[in-house]
Order: structure tokens, then sequence, then C-alpha cells
């Protein structure tokens, strides 16, 4: 039993870092956009929350664990939007091709976060180990419903940002699917010629789903940050894998907010469990690590032999859109 | 737009494709949008280590091809990245998103080093060599052949599927690392045969990485005599523009589907055999090393041409050498090179709109007009 609860308790924690990935890239994609560059934006919300708390912590003799939080998350948004614009810039207005616009952003930003992740210490004058514990438990604080036993552990033992996954993802659906504007952002996505027609601006509505997404995917680095591996840094690339791994629950979760939220923590269980599977050697734990890959795999085959139109992302995903051109 | 029609004036900026510019003169354009993304990169790295541009780019120059060694690292580095997007090119030509390239270079990889570790004693090295070709192009045929198939039984979305391919990929590279694991609890493999140098590329001109050169010259005259001078190649070619035209024109869709991305799948998976056989000796899930999308920008951006593959390439190579010893003189690390990288791409990205539209201002399309 209590092995169950520590296996949800990594799987929700897990699952919440690809389900902002997810969320952001659903808003994002909705669009028309296919955003690759997510495991980028998510290494830039993650490596500047992680700067703005250090320089924070550094410059004050006894840091508050709340405003070095406030201080990071704006920072970690900042910066995603900002990658977010730069690929809505070069994709929407400069028409650039979206998958190697996305993968180049992912190149940038896994070099921007590993650099600085890297050599942060060196540029401060040598301070050492990063670490921003104090921040970081602002992140990880939780009410004290967290102690009321295995519901406790369950439900309430994790960092607000939990939470607001969760909230997030319902306010999503609702305003995809009972706003005008989540309906005009669908027309877009679906036949930008048409939205065009019916006086939406395409313009418009791609750059603020794209930078609006790509801060809600930041977060996500936010939380990698802060709450996984609890305000350090380390530059083995976890954060771009499971950057990838929100991409596969887009598909997962057929582009529905709300599929995110059970998707993400399957994820995470599929992710986790061979830590619970016995008699594995240290060889097929590796097989099993490729779980929830495969399942994506084949929910994506199996998506694409029903054709189900609802089932499938949007129709004009990946194109550019030129209004003189068609 | 109904405000300006109310208004009555045109907008300020219009924008108008354009398919008429000469060849010579797009090449121009993007060479100032590397110059361009150069001063941003010396920019940023003034602002890092406040060091001045020029002598940014003279210490890269220096770590790159300062010594005889460095430059054949260089351009090793350079080939195995050519490789890789020579790969691509078909793929990309026929406009199938072939994402999966790091998985084809890593499960090549894993069968050349599988050959190496099972039949380095059983046969004599030549033989030895082959075998580990054949092995790593069968391998990176069928991880290209899955998502080709799905694609077209079953139209499933060929840039998702290949993604998550590479994670597979990935996974199988730490399943194998951890079986071959030497010496035991290193977590890595070791260098494979390291007394016998059985399966090691051999020299060629008295150079170590001759043969990878010659390997990489190969394929680039090879793979644009086939899609310029080939039928293959013109399959390809209209597949790309329009499969209704393909249709009409009784090219079998699923054939040429299968067979380029076959054709694709293999050659990365031969970067997989330049990786393990040609220099590193050894498997891990950083042979690939990211390469494999890189490449898919490399590929893209040169417009399927080998030739200027060739030169961008050399360029990232340069980029990725020089930033190493901008990051060991420094005691910074060696991302740097990923950050100029990126701004380098992000540039010459955004130089293609100025290529493929002309923007024309409200004052000026009046004279265009009148003249």
């Amino acid at each position: 039993m209590n092995a169950m609860i520590t296996l949800w308790q990594s799987a929700v924690t897990f699952g919440t870092v690809i389900m902002f990935g997810a969320l952001g890239e659903i808003l994002t994609e909705k669009s028309g956009n296919l955003n690759l560059g997510t495991p980028g934006i998510m290494y830039l919300g993650s490596i500047t929350s992680l700067i703005a708390a250090f320089l924070y912590e550094n410059a004050v003799a006894e840091p508050v664990a709340w405003v070095g939080v406030l201080l990071s998350l704006l920072a970690g948004l900042l910066a995603s939007t900002l990658g977010g614009l730069i690929y809505a810039f070069l994709t929407i207005t400069l028409r650039a091709n979206q998958n190697v616009t996305g993968l180049t952003l992912t190149i940038f930003g896994s070099g921007v976060a590993n650099f600085f992740g890297g050599s942060l210490s060196n540029l401060a004058g040598g301070v050492g180990q990063i670490s921003v514990a104090t921040t970081s438990s602002g992140y990880r604080a939780t009410t004290a419903l967290a102690n009321l036993g295995a519901v406790g552990k369950m439900f309430f033992s994790y960092g607000f940002l939990a939470y607001v996954a969760v909230i997030l993802a319902i306010l999503m659906s609702l305003f995809l699917n009972r706003t005008r504007q989540g309906l005009n952002l669908r027309a877009v996505g679906e036949s930008p010629a048409t939205a065009d027609a019916t006086g939406i601006n395409v313009t418009w509505y791609k750059y603020l789903a794209t930078c609006g997404g790509a801060a809600i995917t930041g977060l996500g680095g936010v939380f990698y940050n802060m709450n996984y591996i609890r305000g350090s840094w380390s530059t083995d690339g976890t954060i771009e894998g499971l950057g990838w791994l929100a991409l596969a629950l887009v598909i997962f979760a057929s582009w529905k907010s709300l599929n995110a939220i059970w998707g993400s923590y399957l994820f995470g269980i599929l992710y986790w469990m061979y830590l619970y599977i016995g008699g594995l050697t240290r060889y097929s734990q590796e097989l099993f690590k490729m779980l929830p890959y495969v399942v994506t795999i084949i929910v994506l085959v199996f998506t694409s032999m029903r054709k189900k139109k609802e089932n499938l992302g949007p129709a004009a995903l990946g194109l550019s859109y030129f209004r003189e051109e068609r | 737009m109904a405000k300006e029609t109310k208004s009555g004036k045109a907008p300020l900026i219009r924008i108008a494709r354009r398919e008429d510019m000469p060849r010579w003169k797009g090449w121009v354009i993007r060479l100032i949008a590397i110059l361009l993304a150069l001063i941003v990169d010396g920019l940023i790295i003034f602002a890092v280590v406040h060091l001045n541009p020029v002598a940014v780019y003279e210490t890269m120059f220096e770590g790159a091809f300062g010594t005889a060694r460095r430059s054949w690292v260089t351009i090793r580095d350079c080939c195995l990245l050519l490789c890789i997007s020579i790969g691509l090119a078909p793929a990309f030509k026929m406009k199938f998103w072939n994402l999966g390239a790091e998985g084809q270079i890593l499960v090549g990889g894993i069968a050349t080093a599988a050959c190496m570790i099972y039949l380095g004693d059983k046969m004599p090295s030549w033989l030895l060599l082959i075998v580990m070709a054949v092995a790593s192009l069968l391998a990176g045929a069928i991880w290209g052949l899955i998502p080709a198939a799905a694609k077209f039984r079953w139209d499933t979305n060929e840039s998702l599927f290949t993604l998550m391919l590479n994670y597979v990929a990935i996974q199988l590279t730490s399943y194998a690392v951890a079986r071959w694991e030497n010496p035991v609890g290193s977590n890595t493999v070791g260098i494979i045969n390291q007394s016998t140098q059985a399966g090691w590329f051999p020299k060629l001109f008295g150079q170590t990485y001759g043969l990878n050169v010659l390997l990489a010259v190969l394929l680039t005259v090879g793979m644009f005599a086939y899609l310029n001078y080939t039928k293959h190649g013109y399959e390809i070619a209209v597949v790309g523009e329009s499969h209704n035209t393909a249709r009409y024109a009784g090219i079998n869709l699923s054939k040429v589907y299968l067979r380029t991305m076959m054709i694709s799948g293999a050659i990365c998976g031969f970067a997989g055999f330049i990786a393990v056989g040609g220099y590193g000796h050894t498997i891990a899930t950083s042979t690939a090393g990211g390469r494999g999308f890189t490449a898919i920008i490399v590929a893209w951006l040169s417009k399927f041409n080998t030739f200027v593959m060739v030169l961008i390439s050399l360029l990232l190579a340069f980029l990725d050498n020089g930033a190493s010893q901008i990051a060991s003189q420094y005691n910074l690390n060696t991302y740097a090179s990923q950050i100029m990288e990126g701004v380098i791409l992000f540039f010459i990205l955004g130089s293609e709109f100025f290529i493929n539209y002309r923007l024309i201002f409200r004052g000026k399309e009046k004279e265009e007009h009148t003249a």
C-alpha cells in the first residue's frame, strides 16, 4: 500500500511537468501551430526561474520563500513567453517552416539552459553547487491537509503548481469549448482561410495562442526545476525527454486538455513503474522506461486507423497561413 | 481588416510572393543572415565573458582549425553531420517529415557495436567492417520503414511517430549499454576491442579519419546524383510536390514511400556505423548526441542540395569545436555552441522570408505603378 502511494506521488510530480507542457502545446496547436520547441521552452522556463531565485537568494541575507517563488515564477513565464514569441515571429510573420523552427528553438533553449546552468556557479564567482533551497521549499510547501494519512499524501502533498496545472486544464477545456474566443481559435486551427473570411484576426489569434501556450509550457520547466529536482541543476537532458513526452501526451490526449490530466498521471505511473516491479534486472528496467513512448505510438496508430475526426489534431496543423495564397 | 476599408488606405506594408529572385541573390541574402547571426553571437559571448568579439572568433578558429589534429576533429564531426543530413534529404524532398534520425543513428550504432562485440574475434577485419556496415544499414532501414508503413497504410502522422521512435531507440541503447557494460558497474560500454582494434576504421591515405571523409564524399556525390538524375529521384520530387499529380502520373505512392524511407533510415543507420566504428568505438545514448535533430535543419536549409549541406555542416562543426575552445579557455561549458547554433539557424530561417516574399511599402507602391 505504501509503495502504491509513493508510486502515485512520483507519478503526479512527474505528470505535472508534462501536463504543463502538453497544455501549452494543446493551446498552441489549436491555432494550427505545431511547436516542436516544447523541450526548448521548458528549458528556458526552468533555467530562468533558477537564475532568478539564485540571484535573489544570493543578494539578500535572509531570503523569503514567497518572494523567491514570485520572482522565479515571473522570470520563468517571461522567458518562456519570449521563446514562444521567437517561434511565433518566425513561423507566423516570416512564415518559416514550423518543424524546423521548433527544433531550432529546442536546440537554442537547451543551449541557453545548459550553458547557464553549467556556468552559473563560475559566472557568479565560484559559489559551488547551485541550490535555491528556500525558493524551492516555497514551491513545495503544502497545507495541513497533507498530514491526513493516505488521503493527505495522495491528494494534498504537492506544491501549489500541481493544482494550478489541473485547474488550468479545466479552464482551458471551458475556454476552447464554451467561449466565442475558443471557437474562433479552433476555427483558426482548422481552416485559417475560412476564419479569416469571417473576420477573425488569424495572425493575432495565432500569436496569442502560441505565446500563451509557451508560457504554460514554461511553467512545466519551472515545476521541473523547483519541485521535481528541488531547486538545483543537472545537465543530463532529462527535461528534454520530458518535453518530447509532453508532445506525446498531446496526441495521447487527442488534443483535449481534460484527457491530459489523467493521461499525464498515467504516463507518470508508466514511467516509474519499473521501480515497483520485482525481479527486474538493471537492463530490463531500461526497456520498461520505453513504455510511455510505445503507448503513445500505439495510440497514434490506433487513432489514425479509426479516423475519427474529433480524435485527430486540427486540420491545418503545421501549415503556415498566407492570405494571398489560396 | 474592416478598419482598413473604412479609412480607404492601403496597409503600410504589403507582402507579396516572389518567384523571380535569381538563385545567387538568394544565397547572398542567406550569407548576410549568417553574418548578422555571427555578430549577434559575438555580442552574446561578449556579454558573458567580456571578450572582444573579434578575439572570440579568433579563439574559435584556433579551436576548430588551430592544429592539424583539431582540423581533423572538425572535419570528422562535419562528415558525420553531413551523412545524417544526406540520409534525411530524400525523405524531406518527398515531404515526409522524418524526425527520427536520432533513433535511426542509434539503432545503426547498436547493430554496429553488437557486431564488434560478438564477431570481433571471429573474422578478418575487412569482412567484419562489411558485416558491421550491412548490419547498420539494415537496422536503420527497419527503423525507417516502421513509420513509413504506418503512414501509407493508415496515414499516421509521421513526424510524431518518428519522434517517439527516437526515445524507444534511446531506451534500447540504454538497455544495450547496461547489457554490455564494461567494466561492470561503470554504466558505459567502454572502448570496444581496444586491444585488437577489430572493427575500427583502418587508416586511409595515412589519416585516421580518411575513411570517414571518403564515405562522406561518396554519399554526397551519390545522393546528389540519385536525387537529380535518376527516375527514383524524379518520383520523389513529384510525390513531394503533390500526391495527386503523382497518382495521375501513375507513380505507385506506397512503393515510393517505403523505398525512400528505407533509404533514408538506412543512411542514418550507416551514420551510426561511422560514429561507432569510425571514431567513438563505443556506444552510448550520446552517440547520436542531438545530431539527428541538427541534421534535420541542415537538410532543410540546404534545400536538399548535398553540396550546400557540406558547407552548413562545416559551419556547425566549426561552431561546435570553436565553442569548446572558448569553453575550456574561460572555464565555461560547451553548450555555448548550441546557443550560437540556435541563433544562426533562427537568422537563416528568417532570411528565407526575404527570399520568398517581398515587402511593398505604401509609398513605394505608387512609384511602382507610375513607373
